[in-house]
């Protein structure tokens, strides 16, 4: 049952691309809903009926098993140690996905060493020809472990809420993705807004400073593209709370809408 | 993962090689000065020496024996791929000769191509012989270091330009040349499967900005700064937090 093989789709005949296409989700600030984004995002492109692998990248800290409710007996670690196959390491998750999870025996590769490197590259390259999408669940923060993990993807999702704390975060991590790793477009998607429309504020102050400030260094301007805002509803706060899919759980919710909308964006 | 390792061709459908015409090819190294191989005509190993010495050859550059561009493009590639997954920091240096059109107007062609040979020995002395030195257009060249320190690349680009104004170039009986070079330096992208291209690029304007300032000096590229100023924090949450922007 561990086996890789790829979900029943609805669009079969449809041409696959191939090679997976690469997202990095991302955040700057810890706990504003990245892996909560991730998980549901995942699920939100199953259901268009695209072939979904999530990478567990945050190495070391990973809690993508955790929102999941899933308990591995095999992880990214025995792949790294060789004690297991790639194929063993790959799960079905709910939400009709397949995870690659880090669990929390990784704390060793927390450090980026060349080992840890070779290995994400090495496995990035044999899962992309057989998935339409590979996302990469990462770290919080600029360490260079997270920003390792961010360059593996070609596409960057940042999450952000419209605190203050979590904006300068995000926007510190979009400073440092424009200059070190040749962006010229990074996803937003604004988490835990209060009302419609918030997201749109939030990614125009961060583009107003992006202009005055990381422009200047830039060949070519950076573009802050809003795909998505999820408000915090009670049907996000229950399914965080009882460890389910938000997509599965709570399917009609205004918060799932926002969800999809961003799958259908990001499939444009 | 296809299998694209070279499957050893049959006994029956080997080349033989007296019917290949190598005429050209022979004529070709000779003309270049580069030694034959020594084993048997025609045998496995003098077919292995020409290609070899073939290869060698379109990979060099004729008038300086500095790499050609077109090598470089390669090992600037490789060395992308190496950054990215060793983690270890890498140098990029791209340089042009001063006036250098003066010197071809003022001396002639001649002059210019000691000029070009001069330079390119130079930056060859001031460089470790596991860096790659590469002649890329008429008055252009290019370094790439492996293995280079951020702290070191300012060093080293100094060694470089002076070095070369260091020379004396002889290109009329009794007629010498001073020659100075500008260059640029972008240390290779840690965080990102970068292409060799774009880091020529990065390179290339912070030469354009050692010429703009003068000429006779290096300009590196500044290392990102990743911290957020309180005046970023400021407009971050000003109160122009309604205004509309594209």
């Amino acid at each position: 049952m561990n086996k890789m093989t790829a979900p029943a789709t609805k669009t079969e005949s449809v041409d696959r691309r191939s090679l997976a296409r690469t997202l990095a989700v991302t955040s700057g600030k810890g706990g504003v809903g990245k892996t909560f984004v991730t998980a549901n995002l995942a699920a939100a492109l199953a259901a268009r009926g695209e072939r979904v692998l999530v990478l567990d990248a945050d190495l070391g800290l990973a809690n993508l098993d955790v929102v999941l409710n899933i308990h591995p007996k095999i992880t990214l670690h025995d792949v790294f140690t060789d004690k297991a196959t790639l194929e063993d390491a790959i799960l079905p998750a709910p939400g009709g996905f397949f995870v690659l999870l880090a669990g929390s025996g990784l704390v060793e590769y927390s450090r980026l060493t060349p080992e840890v490197r070779d290995k994400l590259l090495q496995i990035i390259d044999q899962v992309k020809p057989r998935f339409d999408w590979v996302l990469l669940d990462t770290g919080a923060g600029i360490s260079d472990v997270v920003l390792f993990a961010i360059s593996l993807a070609e596409q960057v999702l940042v999450v952000v809420t419209p605190e203050p704390t979590s904006m300068t975060d995000a926007y510190a991590t979009i400073k440092v993705l424009a200059t070190q790793q040749e962006r010229r477009t990074i996803g937003m998607v604004v988490n835990q807004i209060h009302g419609l429309g918030e997201g749109k504020t939030v990614r125009n102050q961060l583009q107003q400073v992006v202009q005055r400030f990381v422009d200047i260094s830039l060949p070519k301007p950076l573009k802050l593209e809003l795909l998505g805002e999820v408000r915090s509803d009670n049907s996000v706060r229950e399914s965080v709370r009882r460890r389910l899919l938000l997509m599965e759980a709570y399917p009609g919710s205004e918060a799932a809408q926002a969800i999809r909308l961003l799958a259908a964006k990001l499939c444009e | 993962m296809p299998n694209i390792a070279v499957q050893p061709t049959s006994r029956n459908s080997q080349i033989d090689a007296s019917e290949l015409r190598l005429d050209a090819a022979v004529q070709l190294l000779q003309q270049a000065g580069a030694s034959l191989p020594d084993a048997a005509p025609l045998s496995v190993e003098w077919l292995q020496g020409m290609v070899d010495a073939l290869c060698d050859l379109s990979s060099r550059d004729a008038l300086t024996g500095l790499v050609n561009r077109r090598s470089f493009e390669m090992a600037l590639a490789r060395e992308v791929d190496r950054v990215a997954r060793s983690g270890d920091s890498a140098l990029l240096l791209t340089a042009d000769i001063d006036h250098f059109k003066a010197v071809n107007d003022t001396y002639g062609h001649a002059a210019g191509d000691l000029v070009i040979q001069a330079v390119a020995q130079a930056m060859n002395h001031a460089v470790r012989p596991m860096d790659t030195v590469a002649r890329v257009g008429g008055e252009e060249f290019a370094v790439v270091l492996p293995n280079c320190p951020i702290g070191f690349g300012k060093t080293v680009a100094e060694r470089v330009r002076h070095m070369v104004s260091e020379l004396s170039v002889n290109v009329a009986p009794g007629k010498h040349l001073k020659v100075t070079v500008s260059l640029g330096g972008a240390f290779a992208p840690q965080w990102v499967r970068s292409s060799a291209l774009l880091w020529m690029e990065r390179a290339d304007r912070q030469l354009y900005r050692a010429k703009a300032e003068g000429r006779d000096r290096f300009c590196l590229e500044h290392q990102a700064e990743c911290l957020v100023s309180a005046e970023e924090k400021g407009l971050l949450f000003a109160a122009s937090q309604f205004q509309e922007i594209e």
